[in-house]
């Protein structure tokens, strides 16, 4: 099905001509759907995405909330790579004028765009990736130096906003059910450098289990395609090394 | 921890095996100078000490690597897993060392 549109939301944009978009539709046995969309200018994925759904086909389900690129809903595959769509803008993505825009790759598809997130976010659960408290209310706030090694470790992987995108990118994570994922270990990582958190052990206890960080092979998909430039590998470099010295001194079982 | 345990055994006969290999390849270049007969094998390595420990070694490292990046692999690529492919890789481990431990005994012993 092939629509166009004609209506002009925003006065301040400037129509370049029209895109060819292809979406899938339906869940594993759907299909791809065409679409004709008005191309503007700094338009972003989403924005062509949202266009569809107000002005060609209204039951698209897809996931978004804060177009700003901060809640990390509305990561999908385009063009065959995982992005956040929000701040992926179509001049940069766009091949011929022609977008191929499908849900993420390694997550239960439920409709159209949309993906089930419970099994990215089980495998952080799995991964004992939930900071483990040591004091109370009443204590006083830990003071710990922006600049020591172990918070500045912490500080580098920490501002994951849960997006999915290494999951989709990870191939171990497409071979391997069991493999906990780039976001899931790069937390485990934030966590067992966190010196207020009281789990460390119990972390690396987690992330050594069969699928845990030593099934990582270092591929670099997940550093390639996170969004905010985050380098999960080289947090499951530190987690493999950290489990390593624990069983060479006789920390670790 | 099983998995880190494979892990620091993958490893550490990777290092092992990594200078072992150089020399055996540079020992094939140069045995094959003069002409490769069994004479000549059986004259370097019969009695030898040297060369028994350093296949000696090579054959274990190999033993304990091969199996486990094979499990590596059968387990990402196929749908074997758990305790069949475990045993399987084991027995894999122990076939590989007593085939090359044999190997070792027909050219240093006999």
């Amino acid at each position: 099905m092939a629509v166009t549109g004609t209506e002009r939301p925003a006065e301040t944009m400037s129509e370049t001509g029209t895109l060819s978009v292809e979406v899938w539709r339906g869940r594993d046995d759907g299909r791809f759907q065409s679409f004709t969309v008005p191309h503007r200018a700094n338009q972003t994925v989403l924005d062509i995405v949202t266009w569809i759904q107000r002005h060609a086909e209204p039951a698209l389900a897809y996931r978004f909330a804060c177009r700003v690129g901060v809640c990390g809903s509305c990561a999908m595959t385009v063009n065959g790579k995982p992005r956040w769509t929000c701040r992926t803008h179509v001049g940069k993505v766009a091949v011929d004028g022609h977008l191929r825009i499908e849900p993420l790759r390694n997550l239960p598809r439920l409709k159209d765009l949309a993906v089930d997130m419970t099994p990215f976010f089980e495998k952080w659960q799995a991964a004992e990736g939930r900071f483990h408290p040591t004091k109370t209310r009443r204590d006083p706030l830990s003071t710990i130096s922006p600049s020591s090694p172990k918070r500045q470790a912490a500080d580098a992987g920490i501002e994951c906003i849960n997006c999915g995108v290494c999951h989709a990118a990870c191939d171990v994570v497409a071979w391997n059910d069991d493999y906990l994922g780039p976001a899931a270990l790069n937390r485990a990582w934030t966590l067992v450098n966190d010196e207020r958190d009281g789990g460390k052990r119990t972390v690396l206890d987690a992330v050594s289990q069969g699928g845990g960080c030593h099934s990582c092979h270092s591929h670099g998909s997940c550093v390639e395609h996170c969004p905010v430039g985050l380098n999960p590998t080289r947090g499951i470099a530190g987690l493999k090394r950290m489990t390593l010295v624990g069983l060479l001194s006789g920390d670790a079982g | 921890m099983i998995e880190v345990r494979l892990y620091a055994a993958q490893r550490l006969s990777a290092m092992i095996l990594a200078p072992l290999v150089i020399v055996h390849l540079i020992l094939i270049l140069l045995a094959v100078e003069g002409g490769l007969t069994a004479a000549e094998i059986l004259d370097r390595t019969r009695g030898s000490i040297g060369w028994a420990a350093f296949y000696g070694i090579f054959v274990l490292a190999a033993a304990i690597h091969a199996p486990i990046g094979l499990r590596n692999v059968i387990r990402e690529h196929t749908g074997w897993r758990g305790e069949g492919v475990d045993k399987a890789m084991i027995g894999l481990g122990i076939l590989l060392f007593v085939l090359g431990g044999r190997a070792i005994l027909a050219v240093v012993v006999g």
